[in-house]
């Protein structure tokens, strides 16, 4: 993928870089990474960092009896989970903090791009002796068998499937009270729980994939209602053929012969109702520097968005998910978007150029309102936006929003990303309030500020 | 939940039987309960106690990766649980010969429950039926004051591992005293030696008085001898009634103290807060000497099960499914802790090591390597050691003990530690070390083990409670801090003082600011790396928190 590089290089070197963000990009570009998706089988030898053994984790019935940990069923889960949100409101009035978190997400699975796991959860509070205290230091734990001290007994890769990707690390163990639910339902929860606004109606509805039924169809022999001048007509017709018509003038009935298979039925049919409402562009920076925490943050909060959407459309979104490093491409399902792979450089203007072909070519800005939601960590080989600035301004002609979050690395605190700085020297943030957002975020937010966000994004 | 039926439970008498007879001790009844998928999903929360109170948080998902084992001292999946009779669970479809091999596991567990004195306390009472006392009495409270109890609950809940445990055990513990009053006690033990620090031929000069006052005037030497001290310290008695005090007048822990203290707790309408808070108190205790025995109770119940299943006539034909659950449960993982494996062999290397009277001082005085492995004086007296190490033991004691160098290269165990290598993107796992001192820390490191955290009675002034936070070397978790605060502070109804150790936040040396943006965190060696310290006091007053440098 790296092939188109050193043209990219030189043009970047035209432009005048500092030794520092020639650095940055080197570091992109140098990376042997690529955007696969990661595969989902396990060895069976692997030791994953948060299964390793420990003293108090195992039991007897799981160790001695096998049994697995019982699994509650959704349709309990629901309704718990009302109640649930319900005292958590009562707690706010009483003047104690919120408890109830919601929104753990795993994974969605292929070919179910709407399934996505909540999980109501909680912390119990204590005083507790953290365990690291630093982040460097590893909890040393114990093991068997030969090998002489300093000898490396096992390798694992630093991204495997588990924690690659999207938002579903953390979940390794914890997963038998889990709750499905799909992305509705999260918005649901989403919009009552954490009191995310609800949408205006633009007027416009229209959406692409609803059905109606209707009595639209016809059928010969059977059906639901006979469609009598149909069936008329098909008499008339096979009487002609039979040659029993004998006078046009004079038509006599009595003596047509009828044919079963003249009898036209109306018959239910599925029809397509184009009365649509929204289209969400989900973009997001899978470039090298998007490692780690900053996808999961953008991811989580897509999931999120997606959910809210969902909800308050009634089901009638049509997401497209883009993905881009220094070119941008359109992935087909939530599962692809959620789980690629980081790597490459950073051209976030792509992304947007994309977002406007499909846009223009499909003529969707007519008959939809358009949601833009891009997630990046802020690094833009085009630092002043001279590429992406004209492709926003093409974009807001047409949007119901765009929302941009940027999830900041830990190095880049205080001084302010690139991407975020180009965006405010532009003043597009300021012309257009109703229709640009932008929210920035330190990549170790909570769920909270992740909800937080949203609300700064679409309120 | 069902019984095990009547086939079953006669392989169980049956088993009590074969169990007794190799010395282990436990009461005649018992229950086994059939327990299905459903059934677990109800228990489990419930720390497999099937009458524990009801508790909004047992319906919900606990994050357990923050805390994990420290916030819950109770083991969700447990087989047996120590209430009298002791209840063990089974799934329904278990042949007999594993059910064999489980029963003399579950045996050797209520063996422990019932022998171990760090269980003492919860010997006497039946606690499956406590537990249905508290829930009435929780369910009564509920109906009454509504979602009031649950807050209780959970703040009680919130200091619940700072439960004074081992003070309550000690008392409990005690031998008795047959004579030698406190008064005494307090003369030679604490008076002479720490107030007045006198020299030792003094004191022994003060103790030979004293058995010359009890030889020449009988019952009334001790009378005697103190008429003699009030004149040789006039302020003896003054001293002893504040040691008195202060000793009888011991607030116990957190939650007693705030029981029997805060003002909004006096208050009438609000009695009934401190019977929720002996419930809390209540369970907590009953939990606390099961997580700090996980491994000596696993590890006593996987060497039992061994070794009774191996004698057991009735299982023949099923040594090799034996041999495959068997070595499930008590291999040694490549890295990792498991607690049936360590245990089990710690007690067969004690026993072996008392077969041989290696503990003997004579072997200890020997130097000669050779010699030292030879060495094996057939002393029998293993299975007398073992026995008395499931008395008297705990986790620490027993690892603090008994791991030494012979164990761990026996065993071929070593300390794992975890590394990232950055060329290969890779994390290594590798050999940390082999050293007996180094694994011992890594497992005592690894034990559970809560905050020390009093209150600090003199500090506590208008009407402020001071919790003091004694310096470990561990930091406590900050994100807890404030709403386990905010709890005390409605239970107390004043400010909040706590004073906790923290360390100083130095920024970290970054190498020209971008390299450490998105590279992955580099391995650096820890040790070189010295943490400074310092004192902070937190305050919560008003639901508010504040934090200041001491």
């Amino acid at each position: 993928m790296n092939d188109n590089m050193p043209a990219e290089d030189r043009k970047l070197k035209r432009k005048g870089l500092t030794p520092e963000h020639e650095q940055k990009i080197r570091l992109e570009l140098e990376g042997d990474c690529c955007h696969e998706i990661p595969s989902i089988q396990i060895d069976a030898d692997h030791i994953a960092p948060d299964s390793l053994e420990n003293i108090y984790a195992s039991n007897d019935l799981c160790k001695l009896q096998k049994t697995s940990a019982p699994k509650g069923s959704y349709v309990n889960g629901l309704r718990s989970i009302d109640e649930l949100l319900e005292r958590d409101k009562q707690r706010e009035k009483d003047g104690f903090p919120r408890k109830i978190r919601v929104g753990r997400l795993v994974k969605p699975r292929k070919g179910d791009k709407e399934k996505i796991i909540v999980v109501p959860t909680t912390v119990e509070e204590k005083f507790l002796h953290e365990k690291r205290l630093s982040p460097a230091a590893d909890e040393p734990s114990g093991g068997s068998g030969q090998g002489e001290e300093g000898e490396v007994i096992h390798e694992q890769p630093l991204h495997d499937p588990e924690t690659q990707g999207g938002a579903g690390s953390g979940q390794g163990d914890g997963g038998q009270h889990e709750m499905e639910s799909n992305a509705y339902d999260l918005g649901k929860i989403l919009t009552e729980h954490f009191e995310l606004p609800n949408l205006k109606d633009k007027g416009k509805k229209r959406s692409l994939s609803r059905y109606t039924y209707d009595l639209t169809d016809k059928n010969r022999r059977f059906g639901q209602i006979i469609d009598k001048k149909a069936t008329l007509r098909k008499i008339l017709e096979t009487n002609i053929i039979l040659g029993t018509l004998r006078d046009m003038e004079h038509i006599d009935p009595t003596g047509f012969l009828i044919s079963p298979s003249d009898r036209i039925y109306r018959i239910l049919s599925r029809e397509k109702d184009y009365d649509s409402q929204a289209v969400v562009f989900f973009l997001r920076d899978y470039s090298g520097s998007m490692l780690g925490k900053p996808t999961e943050l953008i991811v989580s909060q897509h999931v999120l968005i997606y959910s809210w959407l969902l909800y308050q459309y009634a089901m009638q979104v049509e997401s497209r998910f883009i993905l881009h490093d220094t070119e941008a491409k359109e992935v087909d399902d939530f599962y692809t978007y959620y789980n690629s792979k980081v790597a490459g450089g950073t051209r976030v203007a792509s992304a947007f150029r994309l977002v406007n072909d499909i846009v223009e070519k499909e003529n969707l800005a007519a008959d939809y309102n358009i949601y833009i939601f891009h997630g990046t960590d802020g690094d833009d080989w085009d630092r002043e936006g001279q590429e992406s600035i004209p492709e926003l301004k093409k974009m807001l002609t047409y949007v119901n929003r765009i929302g941009i979050s940027i999830a900041e690395h830990p190095g880049s605190a205080g001084n302010e990303t690139e991407v975020e700085q180009y965006l405010k020297k532009s003043g597009l943030l300021n012309e257009n309030p109703g229709l640009f957002r932008l929210d920035v975020m330190h990549q170790d937010a909570d769920e909270t500020r992740i909800i937080e966000g949203i609300k700064a994004l679409i309120s | 939940m069902e019984l095990i039926d009547q086939h079953t439970k006669k392989i169980m008498e049956g088993c009590k039987d074969r169990a007794r007879a190799a010395g282990l001790c436990f009461e005649d009844e018992t229950l086994e309960y059939i327990v299905t998928n459903r059934d677990l999903l109800e228990l489990t929360p419930k720390v497999m106690i099937p009458t524990l109170y009801d508790y909004w948080v047992h319906d919900v998902e606990v994050l357990k990766e923050k805390g994990r084992y420290e916030l819950y001292p109770g083991n969700p999946y447990e087989t047996v649980i120590n209430t009298r009779p002791a209840i063990s669970f089974y799934n329904d479809n278990n042949p007999d010969w594993l059910n064999v091999m489980i029963f003399y596991h579950v045996l050797a567990h209520i063996d422990f429950f019932q022998n171990n004195h760090f269980f003492r306390h919860t010997w006497d009472d039946d606690f499956a039926g406590q537990a249905l006392s508290d829930k009435q009495l929780i369910a009564k409270l509920r109906s009454e004051k509504g979602r009031w109890v649950d807050y209780v609950i959970e703040f009680t809940r919130g200091i619940d591992n700072l439960v004074g445990y081992h003070g309550d055990l000690s008392r409990l513990n005690r031998p008795v005293q047959k004579d030698g009053s406190k008064r005494l006690d307090y003369y030679f033990d604490v008076f002479l030696q720490s107030v007045r620090n006198v020299k030792i031929h003094e004191y022994m000069k003060e103790i030979e008085r004293f058995n010359k006052c009890i030889a020449i005037y009988g019952e009334f030497g001790e009378k005697m001898f103190f008429s003699d001290i009030v004149k040789k310290y006039p302020e003896f008695e003054a001293f002893f009634d504040r040691h008195l005090k202060e000793n009888n007048n011991g607030n116990g822990d957190l939650i007693q103290f705030l029981i029997k203290n805060s003002d909004v707790l006096k208050k009438d309408g609000n009695r009934w807060m401190t019977s929720v808070m002996h419930v809390v108190r209540k369970t907590s205790l009953f939990f606390q000497p099961q997580i700090r025995t996980k491994i000596m109770n696993e590890g006593w119940a996987s060497y039992w099960h061994e070794t009774l299943f191996l004698k057991d006539d009735r299982i023949n034909g099923h040594e090799v499914d034996f041999a495959r659950v068997n070595a499930g449960v008590t291999a040694l993982p490549r890295v990792g802790l498991n607690p049936y494996a360590l245990g089990m062999r710690l007690f067969q290397y004690i026993e072996d090591m008392c077969n041989k009277g290696k503990y003997d001082w004579e072997f200890r005085k020997i130097e000669d390597a050779d010699i030292r492995k030879k060495y094996d004086k057939n002393t029998g007296k293993g299975k007398d050691l073992i026995f008395k190490v499931r008395n008297d033991f705990s986790d620490f004691m027993f690892i603090n003990t008994f791991v030494d160098q012979d164990f761990v290269s026996g065993n071929k165990l070593f300390v794992a530690g975890r590394r990232l290598n950055s060329a290969k993107m890779v994390w290594e796992y590798y050999v940390k070390s082999r050293k007996a001192k180094d694994y011992r820390q890594m497992l005592i490191d690894s034990l559970y083990h809560p905050p020390h955290i009093e209150v600090d009675e003199e500090k506590c002034t208008d009407h402020a409670l001071y919790l003091v936070h004694h310096f470990e070397e561990k930091p406590l978790v900050k994100d807890f801090i404030a709403n386990t605060m905010m709890g005390i502070e409605y239970l107390w109804g004043g400010p909040v003082h706590l004073e906790t150790s923290e360390v100083v936040s130095v920024p970290e040396a970054r190498n020209n600011g971008m390299t450490s943006a998105f590279s992955p965190p580099q391995h650096k060696e820890i040790k070189e790396q010295k943490l400074e310290w310092e004192r902070v006091l937190y305050t919560m007053e008003n639901r508010k928190i504040s934090k200041k440098v001491l």
